[in-house]
């Protein structure tokens, strides 16, 4: 049952990922920008633009670009990227480790946030905490992640010397890309899970829990954190494709070399074939994240069916 | 038998009359959400002195004050009688450039997000309307793009289009209808299980007149609810893609390539990344409390 289920979504996210990257060729390829003028520059005289369409197969029609771009892929080939010089999946791979390095910390940051000011200000409801942090909160999801990052670098890295500027390496690097980003996103969950929250506490099993002479702690955490948890959950998969826009902004404001970078510099150079990589590389994170989401969420209620 | 019609009148016409239009209705619950009243007010005033920049502003935006406007090191200076949020590291008068770049990020944002509203009710209207085969393919379409890393798309075409004012405005718009293109489907497929809608059909009233008659009504005012809170995401759109150096080409400002010139000067000159980060915190903030109370001022559940 369960095996049958993940195999049907790992089926509909190939042919998520065939729309994906049929829709992405015909945005790249129906453009008016001729990507060979780009790779050669604009130095280049007709003949070698000639010579590179050939080489890089941009002389053939379309579909059969198509089929031939697809047939590679298949065989793990997401050629070469212009602007680098090397195989695309290389290029992705080595910059993979630093962007999912950077993405896990933002979720588990957020979820700290989100989730215990989400249950604190729905149970003090009104209460100055709870006020604080609505007021709090809403200008912080209102503020874009770059222009946090640069408060953080202002204070953190510059005022206080707590944090390094940018780069790669330690803890200590993590830390303000990730704020930068997890600020924003916790105060949005505490948002939202606060008004689910509260919407779980006059239900009816609230007030069963209570009457059987539940601790109001076990209450909390067993009966209302658990139900008001699920649309959030919701969000936070479909969310997942602004972790990536969120990524690739916080990654250039603190010069984290993943891939966020890797995309802003190929789109710059309309390196055809490594946007086409990281294009399809986005969509496999958000699939296996909308994956998790939806096991996650069986897991907190079990009426929820798998099918 | 005759009696009985006549009744029925007199019972309609007791209804208070502020209740009987729909938009007096609305407006009349709107008005009681003070935090919307007080957002949208200063959301109009940011549109006001946006609009009107060139009788507001006190320079050229992009004139350089070299002599004035930086100080003997080179540097940008500080907040002054002259320069009231100082200048930046190009000797520009700050207030000045807040105030176009206003115009830039609020003028493609709120035509962004018409646009996308727009597509979005014409695509899930539609696709609610038909049903069927139709409804199916078209929002297994949506899912698909909701499904796609859309901004590294954006950068691409962006690049691709060469930056401007339209391009940036069709290319947010182009990855942002999918969002309201699912509350208006569910809207109408909601609306068209109603008694009345049902009533229609079975009186043999054309579907034609049956979209017109019966479904939009319900249907168009949430067109402004979703146009105001699609701005915010456009404002973010907008503010990054010229924060990465790819909106509105330079000198022309926009309030993100205002943060992008500030980055470079963060240390030295913090001024010049704060004003234009408040002023999209403050137009973010304004019109999601405004697209929220028209939301609870229009939705159909909560009215009395």
């Amino acid at each position: 049952m369960f095996v049958q289920y993940i195999l049907r979504r790992l089926l509909w996210m190939v042919v998520t990922l065939l729309g994906v990257s049929l829709l992405t060729f015909l945005l790249v390829f129906a453009g008016p920008t001729d990507p060979a003028r780009k790779l050669v520059g604009d130095k280049a005289t007709g003949v070698s633009i000639d010579h590179i369409r050939r080489e890089y197969g941009l002389d053939q029609p379309l579909y059969v670009q198509y089929v031939t771009y697809m047939g590679r892929i298949l065989r793990g080939d997401l050629g070469d990227s212009y602007y680098y010089r090397r195989p695309v999946t290389e290029a992705l791979f080595t910059r993979l480790p630093a962007t999912a390095l950077l993405a896990f910390s933002i979720m588990l940051v957020s979820c700290l946030i989100g989730i215990p000011l989400g249950v604190l200000t729905a149970l003090r409801h009104n209460s100055l905490l709870d006020r604080a942090t609505m007021i709090l909160g809403l200008v912080a999801i209102s503020l874009p992640s770059f222009f946090v990052g640069i408060l953080l670098l202002y204070l953190f890295a510059f005022q206080v010397k707590l944090f390094p500027v940018g780069g790669y390496g330690s803890w200590r690097h993590l830390v303000l890309p990730t704020l930068a980003v997890a600020i924003p996103w916790g105060a949005w969950y505490a948002i939202f899970l606060r008004s689910s929250m509260l919407e779980a506490i006059s239900a009816d099993y609230v007030r069963t829990a209570y009457a059987k002479g539940l601790r109001p702690r076990i209450v909390a955490l067993r009966h209302m954190l658990r139900n008001a948890l699920l649309p959030v959950i919701t969000i936070m998969g479909i969310d997942m494709a602004s972790l990536l826009t969120g990524i690739v902004l916080v990654e250039s404001v603190f010069s984290w070399p993943g891939i966020g970078m890797q995309t802003l510099q190929a789109a710059q150079h309309l390196d055809v074939p490594l946007i086409m990589g990281s294009v399809l590389f986005g969509a496999v994170l958000i699939g296996i994240a909308n994956l998790l989401v939806d096991i996650v969420y069986t897991w907190l209620d079990p009426r929820v069916q798998l099918e | 038998m005759t009696a009985q019609p006549i009744s029925f009148q007199t019972q309609l016409s007791s209804r208070p009359a502020e209740a009987r239009s729909w938009w007096g209705d609305a407006l009349r619950r709107f008005s009681q959400e003070r935090l919307a009243v007080v957002a949208s007010v200063i959301f109009v005033l940011l549109l006001f002195t946006s609009l009107l920049a060139p009788l507001l502003a006190p320079y050229n935006p992009i004139e350089q004050f070299r002599q004035t406007g930086l100080t003997a090191q080179g540097q940008p200076v500080l907040p002054s009688a002259e320069f009231w949020l100082g200048t930046d590291g190009l000797g520009r008068d700050l207030l000045s450039r807040l105030l176009y770049g206003g115009r830039v990020s609020l003028g493609i944002s709120i035509t962004a997000s018409a646009i996308s509203v727009l597509i979005g009710l014409l695509v899930g209207g539609v696709a609610g309307f038909i049903g069927g085969k139709t409804d199916f393919v078209v929002m297994r379409f949506v899912d698909l793009i909701m499904s796609m890393p859309t901004f590294f798309l954006t950068l691409l075409l962006v690049v691709m289009l060469s930056p401007g004012v339209w391009v940036v405005i069709t290319v947010i718009a182009l990855f942002s209808w999918t969002g309201p293109a699912r509350v208006f489907r569910s809207q109408v497929l909601t609306v068209k299980q109603r008694d009345f809608v049902q009533a229609a059909r079975c009186l043999g009233v054309p579907q034609t007149r049956i979209f017109l008659r019966h479904l939009a009504p319900h249907v168009l005012p949430l067109l402004a609810v979703y146009l105001a809170l699609g701005i915010p995401n456009a404002i973010f759109a907008e503010a990054s893609l010229s924060f990465l150096g790819l909106g509105v080409p330079a000198p022309a400002p926009s309030w993100g390539s205002m943060i992008r010139d500030g980055y470079a000067y963060y240390r030295a000159a913090p001024w010049i990344a704060f004003f234009p980060g408040v002023a999209i915190a403050l137009a973010v903030v304004t019109i999601n409390l405004l697209g929220n109370g028209l939301r609870e001022a229009m939705d159909p559940v909560r009215r009395k």
